[in-house]
């Protein structure tokens, strides 16, 4: 039986922490304005806005892989303006990939955000307003230090959520070796092929990870309460 | 002279505001009346907290009128909360130096070494943690942190409401020395009347989003027609001067228009000014001068006004002298008894004299 991780588990592995990382990022730019808005506004339709960011959590991860590939395909109308302006299409490449592991973890990212915002309230901007702070400087020097913990939450639930995906990539990226399979389809293409050790090595590892994630969450969580008081 | 003039209306959900007032841009302006008579909502407006149809001038700058409205933060305003709501994140003084480094160099009349000396704020400035502060303690850093934008308007609600009874006394004396050493005029909203006694100089009075009266404390106080009158605590609020000292009977004599008060001795030299409150219960009528009382402090007055409140009760206005005015409050029967009548000389009999 072979033990440890092959060349090519090693590739899946990075390219897994990658595209963790870099829809962690893009998220976060997304999921703070978001948030922001969905913590302030009293329009009528931030319910369906809301709706819409929660999406992702109660569809099969399958659903959405299968719509993205729909839209984003040679005949989707995203697909036919990509190619339009000369662009490479989305499905099968590791853009692709992050494009649907955005939506894909797009709520875990905006709701521990959106409840800091909520918790903070508006009285803390009501005083720096006071205090000569503009709207810009509110946001910086007063909501995002208060809304740590939550930035905190929603980082490592993003990163986690899009390590274990599987769903989505499968239906969006297929299996190409150092551009779309991921550890989820590499345990997977191990599994088929009857190599349970190697399975184990990742899946394992996995499972590790996963634990130390939770771990450092209810930590995050643990201190957030106590500086709440 | 230079005047603050507001209007405002705001109609709301379960209330509507609809205030209109002007007030001298000096001193402290007391914005009283009941819970949910919008005095809050009427300070948040003149902050820009609310956007309200009306106007706002201060002085000669204009806040709001029909074309204009200046944001928050570009009010040179202070404004303290019921509580402090000092930054969590910050240090105490990064909390006083939050708004003191946002305005120009060259707009800083305060100094932060100023305010810490002030405010006693010296042992607490380098606590990291505000919420380990005391409640009394905290109010007083944000007073210090409202100073620090040297703001041309100070807008307080009920800066004491949140506070026991330790802390408020605690607080008082700042906020009075606010009041004769600082030349920013005062905004305060309360519903204790014997805060506004102590602090105002000018009182405006509101009830259900409405101004009922807006005009110098004494003579607001001094209205037999406003509900405040009915209040259990209505009296006069009377500006006197320390005349003389008794170290036998340990009393102090305090002179004022029309008259004196003996009162306990009091530590103040002769000269100092002395705000007294003379509750309408505490004063008793009698058409004669009595010769065998034991209250000591006994007026010739003149009665200007009598008005029953439906029940029991009478509420006279008198004239001590010509221009100071004294509530009293007798029973219905007594007024019948001694015939008393606007116009009448009377002799106002002071059982008690409250100092603030």
């Amino acid at each position: 039986m072979e033990s440890g991780l092959s060349p090519s588990d090693l590739q899946a592995v990075w390219l897994t922490l990658k595209l963790a990382s870099v829809t962690t990022l893009i998220l976060l730019g997304i999921a703070t304005p978001l948030a922001w808005w969905l913590a302030h506004s009293t329009r009528g339709y931030k319910g369906i806005v809301a709706a819409c960011v929660a999406l992702p959590l109660v569809i099969p991860p399958s659903v959405l892989g299968f719509y993205l590939l729909v839209l984003m395909g040679p005949h989707g109308p995203v697909g036919a303006l990509m190619t339009a302006l000369g662009m490479q299409r989305l499905p099968f490449t590791f853009a692709g990939l992050v494009v649907g592991s955005v939506l894909f973890s797009l709520p875990f990212a905006v709701q521990p955000i959106q409840n800091a915002f909520e918790a903070i309230g508006r009285r803390p901007l009501e005083v720096a307003a006071t205090l000569r702070a503009n709207a810009w400087d509110r946001f910086f020097s007063v909501a995002l230090p208060l809304a740590r913990p939550g930035f905190l939450t929603a980082c490592i639930l993003a990163f986690a959520h899009t390590v274990g995906e599987f769903g989505v990539v499968l239906m969006l990226g297929g299996n190409i070796p150092g551009e779309t399979r991921v550890l989820s389809v590499a345990i997977y293409n191990h599994v088929e092929a009857v190599e349970y050790g190697a399975a184990h090595w990742l899946a394992g590892g996995m499972v590790l990870f996963s634990f130390l994630v939770l771990l450092g969450l209810y930590r995050v969580g643990g201190n957030w309460a106590k500086g709440a008081r | 002279m230079s005047e603050i003039y507001a209007r405002f209306q705001l109609p709301r959900d379960d209330f509507a505001l609809n205030a209109e007032f002007s007030a001298p841009a000096r001193g402290i302006t007391a914005l009283f009346g009941p819970s949910g008579c919008g005095k809050t909502t009427l300070l948040r407006c003149i902050a820009g907290l609310e956007r309200a149809q009306g106007s706002l001038h201060i002085a000669e700058a204009t806040w709001q009128d029909a074309k204009t409205f200046v944001p928050t933060h570009q009010r040179p305003l202070g404004y303290v909360f019921q509580e402090a709501s000092l930054f969590p994140h910050l240090s105490v003084r990064a909390n006083l130096e939050y708004g003191y480094r946002r305005i120009p160099p060259a707009e800083r009349r305060v100094a932060l070494e100023q305010v810490i000396d002030w405010l006693g704020l010296a042992h607490l400035v380098e606590r990291r943690d505000p919420a380990q502060l005391s409640g009394g303690e905290r109010q007083r850093v944000a007073i210090g942190r409202a100073l620090l934008t040297s703001p041309r308007l100070l807008l307080m609600d009920e800066p004491l409401s949140a506070l026991d009874s330790i802390s408020k006394q605690e607080i008082l004396p700042y906020l009075e020395q606010l009041h004769r050493e600082l030349e920013i005029p005062v905004f305060y909203v309360s519903h204790a009347l014997d805060e506004v006694a102590r602090l105002a100089d000018h009182l405006v009075l509101l009830e259900q989003g409405r101004v009922l009266a807006s005009g110098a404390l004494h003579a607001v106080l001094a209205r037999l027609d406003l509900p405040i009158a009915h209040f259990d605590d209505a009296g006069a609020v009377i500006e006197t001067v320390i005349a003389e000292h008794d170290p036998r009977y340990h009393l102090t004599r305090l002179e004022m228009a029309g008259g004196s008060l003996w009162v306990s001795l009091l530590d103040q030299p002769l000269g100092h000014a002395v705000r007294a409150r003379v509750l309408a219960r505490d004063v008793s009528l009698a058409t004669r001068m009595p010769h065998d009382s034991s209250i000591s402090n006994l007026l010739t007055a003149r009665i200007l006004e009598l008005r029953d409140d439906g029940a029991d009760k009478v509420n006279v206005l008198l004239a001590v002298g010509d221009s100071q005015r004294l509530l009293s409050r007798i029973t219905r029967r007594s007024r019948d008894l001694l015939a008393l009548e606007v116009g009448m000389s009377v002799v106002a009999q002071v059982k008690s004299v409250a100092l603030m």
